[in-house]
């Protein structure tokens, strides 16, 4: 299989204008093996997403081209969609080219967000082959005079089971399209039979990334590109009271670019725009209208109280009286949690190239959302969307909106006012400081059990900011500054999911109070939302559990009717050697700690387990061992799926142990490694991880599930090593201290 | 514009400068065209623009042109010989050990400059070797199983 990714360098004169002004790209520059396959596209070929043609191509060397709305963010869809493609269409995985996000050339399938790109693209995708095939099959019915039950595909022919006849794809379709819609009804292969789905094939990037031949978003150069940084304010909300040219007068070949608030330095060379960019003097107002991260806890109660920040109240669920049974009920447990702002914290930090003319502009980007960024982009420079194409590129991994859209349009303002093609890299102090960060959570839970030892009533009270209803972006930074308006609003993801327990609860109440504003700009992060509610579920259900001396596992499979749901749970149970008994345990240091999370309640299935040692003095946290069992439906590729799970603990692990985005009054503060630390290696813990295949049911997504199960299971073994209750993120050791102090932290 | 010698992946190249405080990571991505090392931080904080000086792995986004002058310096480009993987570059490719890959430079050549010196590392010594090493993408333990995979460590 080949993959489109190629074009390290690319001729602005080789971007063609074909008919139907669609574009065509050809490679030029470093020529590789791949690069000499890259595809010749049809003129004309249609974008809708409800036809295969927006999908397939095949070619008369009987190669298919498959265009992906979707992209792979590191994650795997490379591969995964093509063995999709292959086993639905009877094609080899060698035969299949997979583009993906590029706005003239592959149909609108939404953001690759929200875990949906094998759920929703990939499977739209197979529908498509699916449609192609049946299609094919009739075709040849004709023409080998059999009927339509005789005949089977393979390798991009059909061919009679007895194999005595057979005509390629490529002879059928005579080099004319499908012009077919995709039939949402069509057969599917039976999975039984499968030979290419379901099979650890090796990702076809993998080679490339280790031997420096991958070509990121960062590599990407353009026939007479100019390198430029622009310059961020002092303070967030802040405004140019003074810009001091002289203080650059000392290096040539650079420029400034002003438009309002916004201000960049460019160049031909990429170092002299960033030492521009240190030494140009500017001075800023300070606005000071933050919060501070140390008070956002209790502003966000404080703020919907007193109606300065309140967006109303709003009851998402309720079942039974919970009010009137938590009154009757001999004890009442209560308890309050909270996951700070957090950074996307990508490695690479943004980058994009924009080169726009009068009336057209071509971006390259590593947005998870190259046709949504197509619009912004339009809107930004006062070009018709059909004028602008946008063409994904690897970036560094984002989780979610990080500063990719914003360095697009950061590009495209100053390639606009210059009329030069310019690449745009944010640095380090960009990212951490200025990516939308994920927003805050407060979650305050109210819960019994009743005689029996069975839970009664749960009651959950969220604070969280109120995403603005139809926003189409979030809004974007270059704009802001430079005064071009744009819909502003607040963009958080679907938060409010997973914020009751997955388990049998007679009476229950989850209500939310909206907040107006949220203290930083939000954005989708990883898993948005569930991560912070699943903690806190997980978290409230063990307390309950100790409360009443049970077992903390047999309490939730007691109220878990789901098969598949108690299937992840007892694999867990199994691999760790569960012994039953309630939480803490004696030892004062050695605990174990457990959490199962039913992704948004209809998709994956995911069960934590984690071994931890504390160190009482220190209050450093050693997690010895995770365990998680996974069932994600039918699983496209095991090993791509596997590292995906390692890629969400692991990186939940360190959000919930280190991470906070810190801010002052007027700007974030944690803006490098130093001030926003990850998890290093000498804190990975064995990995034990078991895939439970379902082939015979839909497959979900697995590029945020297991995020969800990671930070209850680990708080509920820090109580069980030692009886300390951490509710607040990050789990720091001076939290750690201070729980074993006074209980709770 | 002042000139600078170097030897890059074994080639004598020659490249100016009007900055002898330019790092060299600069100089490879742009006037070399070698992107395999990454900026990520600029600051020495993350490992992302790994090369090797000399055999010794630096951060090149804090070697400057005028420190590297004369120097050997070898890129992950030129660990491998033509389609002939490094035995590093090998393991990573077995292990699968790159989601998003922006940190696998500095992975890779952080290995290859541990297992010179170091040719039977423990786990734990993998783990430290590579303490100064991020991933945003949790692809560590299947680093860690491709550098012991190098190593010649037989793995389950
Ligand atoms: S880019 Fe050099 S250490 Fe991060
Ligand atoms: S693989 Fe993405 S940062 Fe390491």
């Amino acid at each position: 299989m080949r993959h489109n990714q190629n074009h390290l360098h690319i001729n602005r004169r080789d971007i063609l204008r074909a008919g139907s002004g669609l574009l065509i790209a050809f490679a030029s520059g470093v020529a590789t093996a791949q690069q000499k396959n890259t595809p010749q596209i049809a003129p004309g070929k249609t974008l809708k997403a409800d036809e295969v043609d927006g999908y397939l191509d095949i070619k008369q060397d009987v190669s298919v081209i498959v265009y992906c709305g979707k992209v792979d963010l590191g994650t795997g869809l490379r591969i995964a969609i093509p063995q999709m493609v292959a086993e639905e269409l009877g094609v080899s995985l060698q035969s299949i080219t997979l583009i993906e996000g590029d706005t003239a050339l592959t149909p609108d399938q939404g953001p690759t967000a929200g875990s949906s790109g094998i759920m929703r693209g990939g499977v739209q995708i197979r529908q498509a082959a699916a449609t192609a095939r049946e299609a094919l099959i009739t075709l040849a019915a004709t023409q080998l005079e059999k009927q339509r039950e005789e005949l089977v595909v393979e390798n991009g022919r059909v061919m009679t089971m007895a194999r005595d006849k057979s005509v390629t794809f490529a002879s059928l379709l005579e080099g004319k399209p499908f012009s077919l819609k995709i039939d949402e009804k069509v057969r599917l292969k039976n999975p039984s039979s499968y030979t290419i789905v379901g099979k650890p094939l090796p990702r076809p990037d993998i080679t490339a990334k280790v031997t420096g031949k991958h070509p990121y978003m960062h590599d990407v150069k353009i026939d007479s590109m100019l390198h430029a940084r622009v310059i961020r304010p002092g303070a967030i909300g802040a405004s140019i009271l003074s810009i001091d040219d002289a203080s650059i007068a000392g290096l040539k070949d650079v420029r400034i670019v002003r438009i309002k608030n916004f201000v960049a330095v460019v160049s031909s060379n990429e170092w002299t725009a960033i030492r521009a960019a240190k030494l140009l003097k500017i001075q800023w107002s300070d606005p000071a209208s933050l919060t501070g991260h140390d008070k956002v806890k209790t502003w966000m109660q404080t703020s919907f109280a007193d109606n300065s920040n309140a967006a109303g109240k709003e009851t998402l669920i309720k079942k039974g009286e919970s009010g009137k049974a938590l009154s009757d009920s001999k004890t009442v447990l209560s308890a309050t949690y909270y996951w700070p702002l957090q950074s996307h914290a990508s490695m690479g930090p943004s980058c994009g190239i924009a080169d726009v003319t009068k009336d057209s502009a071509t971006i390259w980007s590593a947005s998870q959302a190259t046709h949504r960024l197509r619009g912004v982009c339009a809107r930004i420079l006062n070009l018709p969307t059909e004028k602008v194409r946008v063409i994904y590129r690897d970036g560094s991994g984002c989780y979610g909106t990080n500063g990719h859209d914003d360095v697009c349009a950061d590009a495209a303002l100053i390639s606009q006012a210059i009329s030069q093609p310019v690449r745009v890299q944010w640095s380090r102090e960009d990212e951490l400081g200025w990516d939308p960060k994920g927003p805050p959570q407060l979650l305050e839970m109210r819960g019994s059990v009743d005689e029996n030892g069975k839970l009664a009533v749960w009651e959950t009270d969220m604070w969280l900011p109120k995403a603005t209803a139809s926003l189409p972006n979030i809004p974007l930074l270059g704009p802001d500054a430079a005064g071009i308006s744009q819909p502003q609003g607040l963009s958080t993801g679907l938060i409010t999911q997973n914020a009751h327990p997955p388990y049998a609860h007679p009476h229950l109440n989850v209500t939310v109070h909206w907040l107006k504003d949220s203290p930083l700009r939000p954005s989708n992060i990883r898993a948005p939302g569930k991560i912070a509610n699943s903690f806190a579920v997980e978290s409230f259900i063990d307390e309950l559990a100790a409360s009443a001396k049970r077992d903390p596992l047999a309490f939730r499979l007691e109220g878990l009717a789901d098969p598949r749901g108690r299937a992840v749970c007892e694999k867990v149970a199994e691999l760790m050697g569960w012994q039953s008994r309630p939480s803490p345990v004696n030892s004062g240091h050695q605990g174990r700690g457990f959490s199962y999370v039913h992704y948004k309640f209809n998709e994956t299935y995911v069960a934590i387990g984690m071994d931890v040692r504390i160190d009482r003095k220190t209050g450093s946290i050693h997690v010895q061992r995770i365990v998680c069992a996974h069932d994600c439906g039918l699983i496209i590729n095991p090993d791509a799926t596997r590292q995906q799970i390692e890629g969400n603990i692991l990186q939940t692990l360190s959000r919930t142990l280190i991470e906070e985005t810190t801010f002052d009054r007027s700007k974030v503060t944690s803006i490098d490694w130093q001030s926003y630390p990850l998890l290093t290696f000498p804190e990975v813990p064995e990995l034990i991880i078991h895939l439970l295949d379902q082939p015979h049911q839909p497959p979900l997504g697995a590029g945020e599930a297991a995020c969800a199960a990671v930070p209850g299971a680990l708080a509920n073994a820090i109580y069980d090593a030692c009886g300390a209750r951490l509710r607040t993120v990050p789990f720091t050791k001076e939290r750690v201290k201070m729980a074993l102090e006074k209980g709770s932290a | 514009m002042p000139v600078y010698h170097l030897t890059v992946n074994g080639e004598k190249r020659t490249v100016e400068s009007t900055d002898p405080e330019q790092p060299i990571l600069y100089i490879l991505r742009n006037d070399l065209s070698l992107t395999g090392a990454k900026y990520g931080c600029g600051l020495g904080q993350c490992g992302a623009c790994s090369v090797l000086v000399e055999g010794d792995v630096i951060r090149s986004c804090q070697l400057t042109i005028n420190q590297a002058s004369g120097k050997k310096i070898t890129t992950l480009e030129g660990l491998s010989q033509g389609d002939t993987l490094h035995p590093v570059q090998a393991a990573f490719v077995t292990e699968q050990a790159a989601q998003c890959g922006y940190c696998t430079n500095g992975m890779v050549m952080n290995a290859v400059a541990l297992l010179a010196h170091q040719p039977k590392p423990t786990q734990d010594d993998v783990k430290q070797a590579l303490v100064n090493n991020l991933c945003r993408c949790g692809t560590h333990d299947r680093i860690i199983r491709a550098v012991l995979r190098a190593s010649g460590k037989v793995l389950p």
